[in-house]
Formats: structure tokens, C-alpha cells, sequence
């Protein structure tokens, strides 16, 4: 008999108690999915702000025209002095940083070894979440494969606010479609950290351990 | 409400007394004073003489079918009552969360639908007093310090809440302290104590540490399983700290001597 | 014969099924005192901050009811979650492998490996792997698995075993894994600066640099899962330090060994568990990084994806149907981190690598209740219940060591049956039970501890040492006198008048 049948076996004769009905009509779920959550203070985007301070990360705000700049000031604030580049950026979002040379993989994909000899990573996001502060990328086009938001060592992502939801709730219902389409998803609530020692949190690790967020306030 | 009834909002009312095993044999002075709070109260307490034991001992050591006797003589001896209270949230919480489920193994269905209907009558001293006959004051007085731990199973399994504390706060001259890591557990744990006795006595000695760190004449506790394991470091360290059953304040009005 | 040389630090000796009973191995870890005392702190610590993360949420409650209902669901009705799963994988491009036991998920894995022509992987912390003791199998077939979680690479390079399922180092400070970087990273790869000291963020650093090197080579890399989504296809895993990431994404192969208790119905049922999960664990409102891939992702990370789904005695916990309940864990560590009696002993005493209050109860139904320690687990608690308020996920801990108490008196009368020297308990605990059934009998009692306190009493105002098995608690605390009036004695004088009814 194959492992699978005998384990599936296995499991049948210990739920012989279970009445042979729907799963949704044996155990009921009190639960309603994809509702916003209460935030305690302030709005939206001023709780997602705070959130994403708590972990050390950086957090600046523009409006969408001082986004080249707002990007070259962030590489320049992190140190960056090379950066990679996901296939699918704007180019016009670079085009104040003068002094930063980027790379992109449009000749073919970089190896790790190549990643890590570059400076810095500048991506879009999928979704933000306040009530935790954490970034969704879902790795599409504008954020690139996992690797070129890992190896690097800092981080400047874009998130627009109207990317920014009030909970996780609200977030995994947006997520819901990348996922269909097989697309990975990456959550980053700041920057890599650890609390192994004594549970004293040390933040930076193996991801970059500088994660440097510009939200783009958009008009209405 | 007149004067009369919100002095006695007891009247009228029989209780049952749950003495406990413990205490009826180890510490008789606090159903004495569950039975002086109760009457006081205007209530007329009667102990039916066929109770025995809840039978903790032998379910929480994983003997089940040795406390079946017990789930029976519980009901034989307070099926008949509308009110049955006890000086003990673990005693009671054992009555309330584990007699239906040692029924149910007896495959006894009269005894099943006897023992969840008292089950559910069957209540702590603390809620008795605060939820039934609606009073925090019941005219007590202790002029001493005191700190309060509450005890796990009157937290978790009987789930008392803040009733002791607001009836201490209602003592008059009796200063409460806070005790600092209350809500942790003092090691006793009925048979815990004897098949882990190494870690029962650290986590007792933690217990009496953080209480003797208060400065209070005394340590008040619902259960008396728990005042003794305290009670019994305290008594090995020499400290002048006495162990007190919350129900032994609330029996100490003015005038009275302890 | 000359011992194969080792290619990763070699364990402590010794089996943890052969681990001595539970309070034989509680009294060995009371006795060191560096390690109780880092234990205090670290479980104090997060108390205190998953208290704080808990109580920003209004609707705790009502998450904790949704994440065990979801979890009920699935395991009364894992057939089909489980055929879900693996279609869902499978149309992703995953391969999926089942396994009976540990040592089938292991053959699997290193024939997995075997094919790549890798002889090393890299890990991301994993309970299932742990349990199946992957690693050593691995060495033993001649690859090298490094731990790359920070605390797992404390553990692996100190020769130690984790003591807790999050922070397995928690019985280890600073100065203790300043000790052991120094003197065993060089041996396996680059080796700590020289001059680091034993602030955790250069120990931190010592750790990203050593690891560095054996990402960017990995082949291959294995992963457990904190949960497996039936309806996508996808596997999560929750981290913080990107190691995690780090083995997801940069090597070609990737084995995920999940148990069949893992699955979630849907995508959707994230909301809930990303919610709970995070503030029980680590506190935080959520974790540094969280993972989520549906088999291979076309120019992606790893191409070569295998989920490898493990039983290894967990239809036996199943088949409980009150038992099974401790199946629902998300291994958070909640209850472990508030439990006294685990603060006191750390996770060694437990003698598996599920420690505290859910391996008392977990072990035993996976294992069975043959060995010496595993009939011991479940009476390693003092029932205070303080693991069931902070079960995510609603498990009865409390209840749950109660009714595994109960299996265990039943294994033991069983094997006391027409034997010359029965256990001693049984006949206790039946006599008592008798005592009780009958409040003659208890009265009858009552006059000897009566006679005994009127006599200690001319003495003495407490009993001092009794025998065994009383001296268990008379070495250390003293027992009141019995009085020499019961209760009922007062009663009888005092409410004499008084009639029932």
C-alpha cells in the first residue's frame, strides 16, 4: 500500500466519530473575512507611518511629482551608492538620482554572489497593512523577483497610499489574486531582526537591515 | 430596599454549606466563619452531613473512576438545594467543570443529568456573596495589612474575577498590598506537589518570596489547598507572615478578637 | 573501526526518547543555576510584551474562537483538506511526497537531496524536521545540514539541543554564545571577527557573516511550514531574521517537510492566523518577514519544489476524539513562555523537542504512552491553567493534561492486572475513592488525623519530616497540625438544632 493510502486510511478510522456532512456544516466558523479593523488613533496612513517606525525602519512622505527626489534622498541616506533595479520600475522614479549606479537584469538574471555586491534595492509594493505596519510585495514586475528585495542590504520601497489598508484582514482578501496567478508573496514589517539573545531584539540579520519606506500621498 | 434587607439581603434564603474535605478536617475555622458570613448575611445555612470530597484528588491524578463515589455522594448530599456555596474556588471549580465530564464516564444517565444540574448551583463564597445577595460590605473589620493571591482555580477554572478583591476593599481598617506576581502559581497542584516536588517547592518559594516582599501581616487566599503550601514555606523560613482564608476576614467584625 | 569524521557539530549523546522521567530531569536542569535564571528573565520578558501585543486587539476572543473552529474543521475533515492540497500543489509544479513515519520522511528527504549531487543544505528553523531528527540522518548519509536561524546555529554549533520551540537558545545568555561562536564557527566556515564581544548585535553580525557564505553557495534547502493553504497550494513560514527568506528563495531545490496537521482550508483563513500567530509568538504585531510561495514561481526562486507530508503519529492524537484537540497548535510558544513549572526546568527536562505544556500533552498521543517519560509528562504541570487563557487557538491545555493523566492510570492498572508487585497508586487512589464514597467512612478517617494532631499538639505547632511519600513535601515546607475538632464536631455543638431541608 502507498504511504499516501495508508495514512489517508489512518486518518478515517480515527475520525470515525465525525458525521459524514460538509466540513462548513460540521464545524461552524464565527468569523466574518475581509472586514476593516478598528484603528485606535488616527487615520489610515498616519497609524501605517507609525507602525513601520516602531520597527526602526525609515518612513518619509511625498506626493507623487517628488518621488524621484524622495528616492535619491533615500538611497542617498542609507549609503547606497549602487542599487539593483526590478525589470518592471518606472525609470522615471530614478531619474534624480544622480551619483547611484543601478544595475537591472535585463541581460539576464544576476547570480546571489552578484546581488550581494550591490548596495541597495529600490521596488514598488502590493499592499500595506496599518494596523501592523507591514508591506505586502507580491513580486510583481515593479518589485522583481524575492532575491533582489533579500540580498541587497537596504531596502527603499514605494508605497502608495492608496496601497495602504487598515488590516490584515482587508490585506490578505487584496493578496488573494497574486496568489491565484502563482505569484510568492513577501510580508516585511521592518527590517530583518532577531530577538535569539535573550530576547533582546537586534534588528538586522540576514535580510537588509535597512529598510527605507517612501509613501506617496496621492490626491484624491 | 429598607434598612433591614440591605443589611440581611440573605433573608429568606437557604444555602447549603460545601465545608470541603480539606477544610472540614485541616482548617474547620473557615466553614465556621463561612457559616457566621452567611448568617449575618440573613441567610439560613444548613450542612447536609452525607457530603464527602469533590474528588480532585483522584481526577487530577488521571484516577477518574475513583472519583466517581465522590461525584455521587456530592449529589445525594446537595441535589435537594437552590444554593450550594464553598469556601473553595478550586473545590468548587472541580464540582462545576469536572463532575459533569466524570458522570459522563460513569455511563449513568441519571447521575450525568444529577450532577451538571448541581454543578451549576454550586458556587464559591465570593460569588455568592457579590453576585446572589448583591454586597461587597459585609461588615468586616481587620485593621491589619494584608495581600491577596488568587489562587488558580478561583481565577481559571471558577473564574471569581475581582469579587475577593472588591470584598477586601470593602473591610474596614484593612490595608490591601499588592502582591507582586499575583497571578502566578504557588507549586501546589494537589498530587503536583508530591510526584515534582523539586519544582512545586521553587515555585513556592517564588510565591512566599514575592508575598514577605509586600510586608503584610498576613496572605489571603479562597483556597486552603494553596494557603497551606504557602503557609508551609512561610512556616519553614521562619516568616512572621500568617496564612488567612478570605472568609475568615469577612466573619471579623468590630469588637471580635482574632 | 574509526569514527566516520563529522561533517556538522555532533549532538549531545544520548536519545530523547531514552530521557529520564520528567521529575528525574526537572531536579538535573533545577540544579543549574545560570540557566534558571536566564529562563526567568526571557519568559518574564515576553509575557509582559505578549500581554501588551494581545490587549491592543479588541476582538482577541473572537479570533481565538475563529482559529480553532478553522482548525477544527480541518482536522475532523482532513481527508479532503489533505487531496486539496496536494491537487493544489501539484498543479503549481510542486511534487508532493507522503510519509508514514520518521524514518520514511527521512529517506525521502536525503534521496531528494542525493539526486541534486548536493552534500550540503541549509535549513530554516523547522519543528517537523527537529522532530524527525532529519539532521543527523542527514550526516549520516554524508550531508551536512547547517541551522541557519540564529538561535538553531547557537544550538547546532554548542553541541546542545533546543530547549523551546521559538527561541531555542532561551537557556543560553550573551557571554555563553560569545563562547561558542569564538570557538566553533571557523571550524565550520567563516569563522567569528576575532575580538567580538557579547553585545547580541555583533553576535548578530557574527552570525550573518558565517551564514552568508552558505546561502549564496546552497543547492539546496529544506523548510517546514507554519501552515499549508489546500485551496492555492501554498506554503507560509513566519520568520524574522531572513534566513528563512534567504533559504526560500536563493537555492534551485527546495524540500518543505510539513505535518498533515498544517493545513488550512483557504488563502482567506490567513487573516485570522497572521493575526494570531505573530502576537502569541514573538509579541509583535507582526514578524519581520513572512513567506508565502504556491510551488515553483517561473524565474523565482527554487524550481525544483517537493512538500514532503508527515503522519508520524499524528493519527494517533487524532483518533482521540478529545485528545485531538492538541492537534489545532500553530506552535507558538504562548503557553510554554507563561507556564511556571517550564520556567523553572526550560525545555531539556521534557525529553522531546516539544516541550512545556503542549508537548506534555502532544507527546504522549503521538508517541504513545509506553515509555517512561512520556507517562510522566502530563502530571508536569500544576494545573494552574494559565496555558489555556493564552492558547491562540483555544486548546484546553489544562483539560487536555487532565484527560491524558487518565490514559496514562489506564496503561498503568492495565499492566497492574495479575501481577505480584501492582502499583502502588492504583491502590491508594481506589482506596481513597472508597474513603470518600461514603461520609461515614470519611468521618472514621477524620477521628485518626484527630488523634494524631492531639498528640503532635502537646509538641509542636506544625509537623515537621513525615515518610515517603509525604517527605516529598516535608523536607521543604512544614503541615499544620491536624486540629482535634473537625468541622463537623463544631457543627454538631454549635448548630445542633439545626435540620436539613
Amino acid at each position: 500500500m502507498s504511504a499516501k493510502s495508508e495514512i489517508m486510511d489512518r486518518i478515517r478510522s480515527a475520525l470515525t466519530d465525525v458525521p459524514d456532512v460538509r466540513a462548513a456544516d460540521d464545524v461552524e466558523v464565527v468569523w466574518r473575512y475581509g472586514q476593516p479593523v478598528q484603528l485606535p488613533e488616527g487615520n489610515v496612513l498616519e497609524v501605517f507611518i507609525e507602525r513601520v517606525e516602531d520597527y526602526h525602519a525609515t518612513v518619509v512622505s511625498c506626493v507623487a511629482d517628488d518621488l524621484p527626489d524622495a528616492i535619491a534622498a533615500g538611497l542617498k541616506a542609507t549609503g547606497a551608492t549602487t542599487a539593483v533595479l526590478p525589470a518592471g520600475l518606472d525609470r522615471d522614479w530614478l531619474s534624480a538620482a544622480s551619483g547611484v549606479e543601478f544595475t537591472t537584469e535585463d541581460a539576464g538574471p544576476l547570480s546571489a554572489d552578484e546581488l550581494n555586491t550591490l548596495d541597495a534595492v529600490v521596488t514598488a509594493s502590493a499592499v500595506s497593512v496599518a494596523e501592523t505596519g507591514t508591506i505586502v510585495l507580491d513580486h510583481s514586475p515593479d518589485q522583481g523577483r524575492r532575491a533582489l528585495t533579500l540580498v541587497p542590504d537596504r531596502h527603499v520601497c514605494v508605497v502608495r497610499s492608496g496601497q495602504v489598508v487598515s488590516g490584515v484582514p482587508e490585506a490578505v482578501a487584496r493578496l488573494r489574486g497574486a496568489v491565484e496567478a502563482g505569484r510568492p508573496l513577501t510580508w516585511i514589517s521592518g527590517p530583518s531582526a532577531t530577538s535569539d539573545i535573550e530576547l533582546s531584539r537586534v534588528e538586522g540579520v540576514h535580510g537588509p537591515r535597512q529598510l527605507y519606506v517612501i509613501l506617496v500621498r496621492e490626491g484624491n | 430596599m429598607t434598612e433591614t434587607s440591605r443589611e440581611r439581603p440573605g433573608e429568606g434564603l437557604t444555602v447549603a454549606l460545601f465545608a470541603t474535605c480539606i477544610s472540614d478536617t485541616m482548617f474547620p475555622k473557615t466553614p465556621q466563619a463561612t457559616v457566621e458570613v452567611l448568617e449575618r448575611m440573613g441567610c439560613r445555612v444548613v450542612f447536609p452531613r452525607e457530603q464527602t470530597c469533590c474528588g480532585q484528588i483522584f481526577t487530577n491524578t488521571g484516577y477518574f473512576d475513583d472519583a466517581i463515589p465522590s461525584v455521587r455522594t456530592y449529589v445525594k448530599a446537595f441535589g435537594d438545594y437552590d444554593y450550594i456555596v464553598g469556601p473553595s474556588g478550586s473545590c468548587v471549580g472541580s464540582v462545576r467543570e469536572q463532575h459533569p465530564m466524570l458522570a459522563e464516564r460513569s455511563k449513568d444517565a441519571g447521575l450525568q443529568r444529577a450532577a451538571t444540574a448541581v454543578a451549576s448551583r454550586t458556587l464559591d463564597v465570593s460569588e455568592f456573596i457579590v453576585d446572589v445577595l448583591g454586597v461587597t460590605d459585609v461588615g468586616a473589620y481587620f485593621p491589619h495589612r494584608v495581600t491577596y493571591h488568587p489562587t488558580c482555580h478561583s481565577m481559571r477554572v471558577t473564574k471569581v474575577g475581582d469579587r475577593p478583591y472588591q470584598l477586601l476593599k470593602a473591610v474596614r481598617g484593612l490595608e490591601l498590598l499588592e502582591l507582586p506576581e499575583a497571578t502566578q502559581c504557588c507549586g501546589f497542584g494537589g498530587t503536583f506537589s508530591l510526584k515534582n516536588p523539586d519544582v512545586s517547592v521553587s515555585m513556592a518559594a517564588d510565591k512566599a518570596r514575592n508575598a514577605a516582599s509586600t510586608g503584610a501581616e498576613y496572605l489571603v487566599a479562597g483556597d486552603n489547598a494553596c494557603l497551606m503550601n504557602i503557609g508551609g514555606m512561610l512556616s519553614r523560613q521562619k516568616s512572621a507572615m500568617t496564612p488567612i482564608h478570605l472568609v475568615e476576614i469577612l466573619a471579623h467584625t468590630e469588637g471580635k478578637r482574632r | 573501526m574509526t569514527a566516520k569524521p563529522r561533517l556538522t557539530p555532533a549532538p549531545p549523546p544520548g536519545e530523547l526518547i531514552d530521557s529520564p522521567r520528567f521529575p528525574v530531569a526537572a531536579r538535573r536542569e533545577l540544579g543549574n543555576t545560570a540557566q534558571r535564571r536566564n529562563l526567568r528573565l526571557a519568559t518574564h520578558t515576553i509575557r509582559d510584551k505578549r500581554a501588551n501585543a494581545v490587549g491592543e486587539m479588541e476582538n482577541w476572543e473572537q479570533l481565538r474562537e475563529a482559529g480553532g473552529a478553522i482548525k477544527n474543521r480541518v482536522l475532523r475533515h482532513l481527508p479532503e483538506y489533505l487531496e486539496q492540497l496536494e491537487e493544489s500543489l501539484t498543479r503549481n509544479g510542486a511534487t508532493v511526497h507522503w510519509a508514514r513515519d520518521a524514518a520514511e520522511a527521512n529517506r525521502i528527504v536525503i534521496a531528494l537531496v542525493q539526486e541534486t549531487g548536493s552534500q550540503e543544505v541549509v535549513k530554516v528553523k523547522s519543528m517537523a524536521t527537529q522532530e524527525i531528527d532529519l539532521n543527523e540522518a542527514l550526516e549520516e548519509s554524508g550531508i551536512a545540514a547547517w541551522e541557519t536561524d540564529l538561535a538553531e546555529l547557537i544550538v547546532q554549533l554548542g553541541h546542545d539541543r533546543p530547549s523551546h520551540i521559538l527561541v531555542p537558545a532561551i537557556h543560553r545568555n550573551r557571554s555563553e554564545v560569545r563562547e561558542i561562536f569564538l570557538e566553533e564557527m571557523g571550524r565550520y566556515g567563516t569563522p567569528a571577527p576575532p575580538g567580538l564581544d557579547d553585545n547580541p548585535t555583533n553576535l548578530a553580525n557574527a552570525a550573518r557573516g558565517h551564514l552568508r557564505e552558505k546561502f549564496l553557495r546552497a543547492k539546496v534547502a529544506i523548510s517546514g511550514a507554519n501552515f499549508a493553504v489546500a485551496d492555492t497550494g501554498s506554503l507560509v513560514v513566519v520568520e524574522s531574521e531572513g534566513n528563512g527568506r534567504m533559504c526560500l528563495t536563493l537555492p534551485e531545490t527546495l524540500i518543505s517537510v510539513v505535518g498533515i496537521e498544517k493545513v488550512l482550508p483557504s488563502f482567506d483563513d490567513l487573516e485570522v492566523f497572521m493575526q494570531l500567530l505573530p502576537r502569541s509568538s514573538t509579541a509583535e504585531r507582526m514578524n519581520p518577514y513572512t513567506s508565502v510561495w504556491s510551488g515553483a514561481s517561473e524565474g523565482d526562486g527554487p524550481q525544483n519544489v517537493h512538500v514532503v507530508l508527515v503522519d508520524n503519529g499524528r493519527t494517533n492524537a487524532l483518533a482521540d476524539p478529545h485528545g485531538r484537540q492538541a492537534l489545532r497548535c500553530i506552535r507558538c510558544s504562548a503557553c510554554m513562555n507563561i507556564c511556571p513549572v517550564f520556567e523553572k526546568v526550560g525545555g531539556h527536562a521534557y525529553g522531546s523537542v516539544y516541550p512545556g505544556p503542549i508537548g506534555a500533552i502532544l507527546n504522549p498521543q503521538i508517541r504513545g504512552t509506553d515509555s517512561a517519560v512520556d507517562r510522566s509528562l502530563p502530571f508536569a504541570s500544576s494545573l494552574c491553567g494559565a496555558c489555556t487563557e493564552v492558547c491562540p487557538v483555544q486548546i484546553p491545555i489544562a483539560e487536555l493534561l487532565v484527560h491524558m493523566r487518565g490514559k496514562v492510570v489506564d496503561a498503568k492498572k492495565a499492566e497492574s492486572k495479575g501481577v505480584h508487585m501492582p502499583h502502588a497508586e492504583p491502590a491508594m487512589m481506589k482506596a481513597g475513592g472508597w474513603v470518600m464514597g461514603d461520609h461515614r467512612r470519611l468521618e472514621a478517617a477524620q477521628l485518626a488525623a484527630k488523634a494524631g494532631g492531639g498528640v503532635l499538639g502537646r509538641f509542636t505547632d506544625h509537623i515537621g519530616p513525615l515518610p515517603w511519600p509525604l517527605s516529598k513535601w516535608t523536607n521543604t515546607r512544614d503541615v499544620p497540625n491536624p486540629p482535634t475538632k473537625t468541622f463537623r464536631d463544631w457543627w454538631n455543638v454549635n448548630r445542633a438544632d439545626q435540620v436539613e431541608k
